[in-house]
């Protein structure tokens, strides 16, 4: 008999495998990079069940939240013509089909019943209904994993800061506005009032005067 | 009750939380039909105008006839759209805006799923209002749409940054993600809430707010003098309706999330009051009134001006102060920031 949550998880596991072969059989880059929102999305509501909220919401929140938008940002632009990338599809195939059942040997290995299963991974303890996942992981991620934890940090630190100083750039020509040298202008900078004499109007003909009223 | 309860029999909870649902979304849609009719009166008694006052006794009635005339007009698919994208987009824009509400707690016990982790989760729900308007941009196969979801897109991705740190800063005061206990931390006056110790996260994520609900100035993504109406361009009658739906349920979201993480949420200013949800709903509408006033006072940012405030002006305050709540936490003083 199937209880509510195992139906939960079939649903869920469906709609991921049903998105990420779609994220590789869409026609269009823009559909495929939507159905894998679809797929990380979902993926999030699978660790849900498995009681990994911290996780399952960290994963919309980076992943679909942020990564996924600046994705789709950079594939709306581009113009991709499908029928070039398809040209070269059946001389790829071969070296393809091999790392594929190379990646399906892998998973087998490591998801095979001798390391992964009911027996060698029991399900976690059940917990209270006030038993906090998030203050929980961050005790352990502070405590326990600190160096590795802030190993990754500073790993990535170091991308952030290799990526922009290889795409940075400076026109030597390029204009930009330093809004504290606007703040600091004075009226006397832009402005300068000239005292005049009045000038004697000179005397219009009732012709000119009238065109321009009109 | 319990009769009621034994006709549903297993399928019970289900009613029991669609009931709730439909008690927090029905008057949530009653609010944002009237949030329109109150912007246009405040932006008109700003301008020294009347605003609607023709339908119903001074122009009370007029939501509900704006609501039908959209009701009844066509919705027109353009013909080179992609169509499927293009009906979801409305979709993928409400319904973050209304999940959010899930977790929004309007009293210490009256809310419909106390999360542990509810604050994460509204930054992760609303994090995917964007892709409503992205869809829809791109979906609409128009220059003008497109323009707008590219601009709304970046700006979007550009304020969740600063909106997140000013987060940080709560829940280190408040040593916990759950809404409720952020709340609860504030109790004890005006004077505990959390808009004097945080002054610089609550100015960043009141401005980040108006940022992230495409309201003016920041309403680049629509820009009306520039790209027309920019990501809705081509919409029409209801899906129409959906996007404006879904842009006045956000502002009332971030008021409400504003109220509660700064404004001490259902809590009295003075001790001797008792706390109840009418104070929350009351700073909801301070902050709301801001929203408006912010719209009948400030001309809109230059696109450039608004990636400097992002990312040059907001993100550094934010670092800064969470370093000072970090540092003042470890000495004596740390009862400032409770």
């Amino acid at each position: 008999m199937l209880n509510i949550q195992d139906i939960v998880f079939y649903i869920l596991a469906a709609i991921v495998l049903f998105a990420g072969l779609r994220v590789i059989t869409a026609r269009n880059p823009v559909h495929a990079a939507l159905y894998l929102v679809l797929a990380f999305f979902t993926a999030a509501g699978i660790w849900m069940l498995l009681e990994a909220e911290f996780l399952a919401i960290a994963l919309v929140l980076v992943y679909v939240g942020a990564v996924m938008v600046l994705f789709l940002f950079v594939v709306m632009m581009l113009d991709i013509n499908l029928d070039k990338l398809r040209e070269g599809f059946w001389d790829y195939a071969p070296l393809a089909g091999f790392v594929g059942i190379l990646m399906a040997a892998e998973m087998a290995m490591v998801l095979g019943s001798k390391h992964f299963g009911p027996e060698r991974v029991p399900a976690p303890p059940v917990h209270s209904a006030d038993y906090s996942n998030t203050a929980e992981l961050g005790r352990l991620l502070y405590t326990d994993y600190v160096y590795p934890f802030e190993l990754a940090a500073v790993v990535l630190l170091v991308a952030i800061v290799a990526a922009i100083a290889l795409t940075m750039r400076r026109r030597k020509d390029s204009k930009y506005i330093d809004p504290a040298q606007q703040v600091r202008v004075k009226r006397n900078d832009r402005l300068k009032i000239v005292s005049m004499p009045a000038e004697k109007e000179s005397v219009e003909t009732p012709a000119e005067s009238q065109g321009e009223q009109a | 009750m319990d009769a009621i309860q034994q006709m549903f029999g297993p399928f019970w909870p289900l009613v029991w939380s669609l009931a709730k649902i439909v008690a927090i979304v029905a008057p949530l849609m009653g609010a944002v039909a009237y949030l329109t009719l109150a912007e246009r009166k405040v932006i008109g008694y700003m301008q020294v105008r009347i605003g609607p006052n023709r339908v119903g006794y001074y122009g009370l009635l007029q939501p509900l006839a704006d609501g039908l005339k959209l009701l009844f007009k066509e919705i027109i698919m353009p013909t080179a759209a992609s169509k499927k994208l293009f009906l979801l987009g409305p979709i993928l824009a409400i319904a973050p805006a209304l999940a959010a509400w899930a977790v929004v707690p309007f009293s210490s016990s009256l809310v419909l799923a106390n999360v542990d982790a509810s604050l994460l989760y509204i930054m992760a729900v609303t994090s995917m209002g964007v892709y409503g308007v992205i869809v829809a941009g791109w979906a609409s196969n128009s220059k003008y749409a497109f323009l707008g979801s590219l601009r709304s897109a970046a700006q979007i991705v550009s304020y969740e940054i600063a909106m997140g740190f000013a987060l940080v800063g709560v829940l280190m005061s408040a040593n916990s993600l759950n809404l409720v206990k952020i709340v609860e931390a504030q109790s004890g006056g005006f004077w505990q809430w959390y808009f004097i110790p945080l002054l610089p996260l609550f100015i960043v994520y009141l401005i980040s707010g108006v940022a992230e609900t495409n309201r003016a100035p920041f309403d680049v993504a629509e820009g009306e003098s520039e790209i027309v109406a920019g990501f809705h361009v081509e919409y029409s009658g209801m899906a129409f309706a959906v996007f404006f739906l879904a842009e006045y349920a956000n502002m009332i979201l971030i008021s409400a999330l504003t109220s509660i993480m700064f404004l001490g949420g259902w809590l009295s200013p003075f001790p001797f009051l008792p706390d109840s949800a009418l104070w929350l709903f009351a700073k909801m509408a301070f902050v709301l009134f801001l929203f408006l006033w912010f719209r009948a006072t400030f001309p809109r940012y230059r696109y450039d001006q608004i990636m400097r405030l992002g990312w040059k002006v907001f993100i550094p305050v934010t670092l800064v102060w969470i370093i000072v709540i970090g540092a003042f936490m470890q000495t004596p003083l740390a009862y400032l920031f409770h």
